[in-house]
């Protein structure tokens, strides 16, 4: 990261253009694991940006005392604090989603969107920034884990966050997506349908380039012939 | 003018060879019409009725597809008729209206049309369909009517639900999932099982002429059943079990019309051996160890994977060519 990013770039970043789940595919293993439903997505999702915060500030702030060659494992040991924060906190007060997303939260641990993080950005970035970085990774990573898990909640179960209205009465559940199956299928169609649209509107910008150059020398062609004739 | 005008044949007694994809498709329906027939007569309108859906919802969506994708139409290849019929036959007769229609999108939309349309399919989509479905609605997909049973009609009445398990003197188990059954009603159909699979004697008149009339391969299906019958004698050790565990479950459909499919199988003689052997030999694994009863469609979409690599690192060594002279681009040159 040569250039210094502002704030809205960070944002756009984590959320979109640089989103981890769809864009950067890190972090995959929780994906498929915890997305059986919208609500488990959205738990591990904040559990996963509150570490994420919190490691890419200490990181960041540490990065002139932290030794190039030990930087892994003193990351390690500032992530592992922080998920035993949460690991703990949510044991104490969240004791049924703790019981439902098990060991994947002391496995945000060893995910590699807080280390791909850590490692290419809060190192070399201020402070105030890497939080901000966190922050939109994290909630990039929690929208995309509550788009899969809505999608695999709805059509495996009938629900949407647990409640609403059942939908079971309107169509025949798909056991599928409540499957490890159905999260590679859903995560599968789901990327193949955002590829789509960025690559529609890369080709777009394109076109509207390449018009846009064609106009340009159209102009200087005529001007110089005008000026020709003059 | 058109494109093909542009290049001049003349002279030289050039062969025509006969047949397009077109005539190939509507062989290979053909073929599977006495399984069909078989379907009809044993579990009642109900089942025709089933394999029309699957048939009609192939077709519908890969026309969709191609709409919305703003494509030309691809339908008139007639290939969605061949993934219609195999996906309706691989379906137990008394399934709910809603699971042919499904299976016929997945089929069409996610197996072929995604992938780049036929030719282009990693996996047989009918198998791979019916995985699908099973995963889904494995109630519905495990529900068999014993043939003769309930009535000619009498399925419409339940294609909303579905029969109920429990439906006493309909519902019985398959000759795989625990039910009895002699060799000769294996062998004409008169069994429990899903539309097109319980007759092996309709599948073997559909199959044989394909062979006859050299649209499919013989070595894949007879390979499939060699090796299916010796991984039988491995696993149980009883000669009398061969026979019925061939006429089966899904094993004559699967290895004549699905394992044979062009797009998915090897091009390679020894690539076809292995490909053929694994599909037997996986196939009575699963029916061995897994916990469904059949295996076939499993074993078909595992041997659909395998078919990429057997197919880049099979390949034979050109006429002449001296030690491991491997073409630079692989997949360029095949066979």
């Amino acid at each position: 990261m040569a250039k210094k990013m502002s704030l809205k770039q960070v944002a756009k970043a984590g959320l979109l253009s640089e989103n981890p789940v769809f864009r950067l595919v890190l972090g995959t293993c929780p994906t498929l694991a915890v997305t059986t439903s919208a609500l488990n997505g959205v738990s591990m999702g904040l559990a996963t940006t509150f570490v994420l915060f919190f490691s890419n500030l200490i990181i960041s702030a540490l990065k002139h005392v932290i030794p190039d060659k030990v930087r892994i494992p003193c990351y390690i040991v500032i992530i592992a604090t922080f998920v035993t924060i949460v690991e703990m906190v949510m044991q104490k007060f969240l004791p049924d989603l703790y019981d439902s997303l098990g060991v994947f939260i002391s496995l945000i641990v060893v995910n590699c969107i807080i280390f791909a993080r850590a490692e290419s950005f809060a190192s070399a970035n201020p402070v105030l920034l890497s939080m901000a970085d966190g922050l939109f990774m994290g909630l990039g990573f929690t929208g995309s884990l509550v788009l899969l898990g809505g999608i695999r909640e709805i059509l495996s179960n009938g629900t949407f966050f647990g409640l609403g209205a059942d939908l079971s009465a309107w169509f025949p559940k798909m056991e599928v997506f409540g499957l490890t199956v159905g999260g590679f299928l859903t995560f599968g169609l789901v990327m193949a349908l955002i590829n789509h649209l960025a690559d529609r509107r890369t080709k777009k910008a394109e076109a509207r380039k390449a018009e846009a150059q064609k106009a340009e020398v159209q102009k200087a062609e005529a001007a110089r012939s005008g000026a020709k004739e003059g | 003018m058109p494109e093909s005008k542009k290049f001049l044949v003349s002279s030289s007694p050039h062969i025509a060879a006969p047949g397009s994809v077109r005539q190939i498709m509507l062989e290979v329906s053909l073929a599977l019409f006495p399984a069909l027939l078989c379907g009809t007569l044993f579990f009642g309108a109900y089942a025709l009725f089933v394999v029309g859906l699957a048939v009609g919802s192939c077709y519908l969506f890969e026309r969709l597809f191609n709409l919305i994708r703003k494509k030309t139409d691809t339908t008139g290849d007639f290939s969605f008729l061949v993934t219609g019929l195999l996906l309706g036959l691989n379906l137990p007769p008394w399934v709910p209206f809603y699971v042919p229609i499904a299976g016929g999108a997945f089929a069409m939309l996610i197996v072929k049309m995604l992938f780049g349309g036929l030719g282009k399919n990693f996996a047989n989509p009918a198998a791979t369909a019916r995985i699908f479905l099973l995963l889904c609605w494995s109630s519905a997909m495990t529900t068999f009517v014993q043939p003769f049973s309930g009535g000619f009609f009498g399925g419409f009445s339940t294609m909303l639900t579905g029969p109920d398990p429990g439906l006493d003197g309909v519902v019985g188990p398959t000759p795989l999932g625990g039910g009895e059954a002699d060799l000769l009603s294996l062998f004409l159909g008169n069994v429990g099982g899903c539309i097109g699979e319980t007759s092996a004697l309709a599948l073997l008149i559909g199959g044989i002429w394909l062979i006859v009339r050299r649209i499919i391969d013989w070595k894949i299906p007879l390979l499939v059943l060699a090796s299916a019958a010796v991984s039988v004698l491995i696993f149980e050790q009883d000669f009398s079990a061969v026979l019925p565990a061939l006429l089966s479950g899904g094993l004559m459909i699967g290895a004549f019309f699905m394992a044979t499919d062009y797009a998915t199988s090897p091009n390679t003689l020894w690539g076809t051996v292995i490909y053929a052997v694994f599909i037997g030999f996986m196939t009575v694994f699963f029916r061995t160890f897994s916990n469904y009863p059949e295996g076939m469609s499993f074993a078909i979409l595992l041997g659909n994977i395998l078919v990429p690599l057997l197919d880049k690192f099979l390949i034979p060594r050109p006429f002449g060519a001296k030690g491991p002279d491997r073409p630079k681009a692989a997949g360029e040159v095949r066979k």
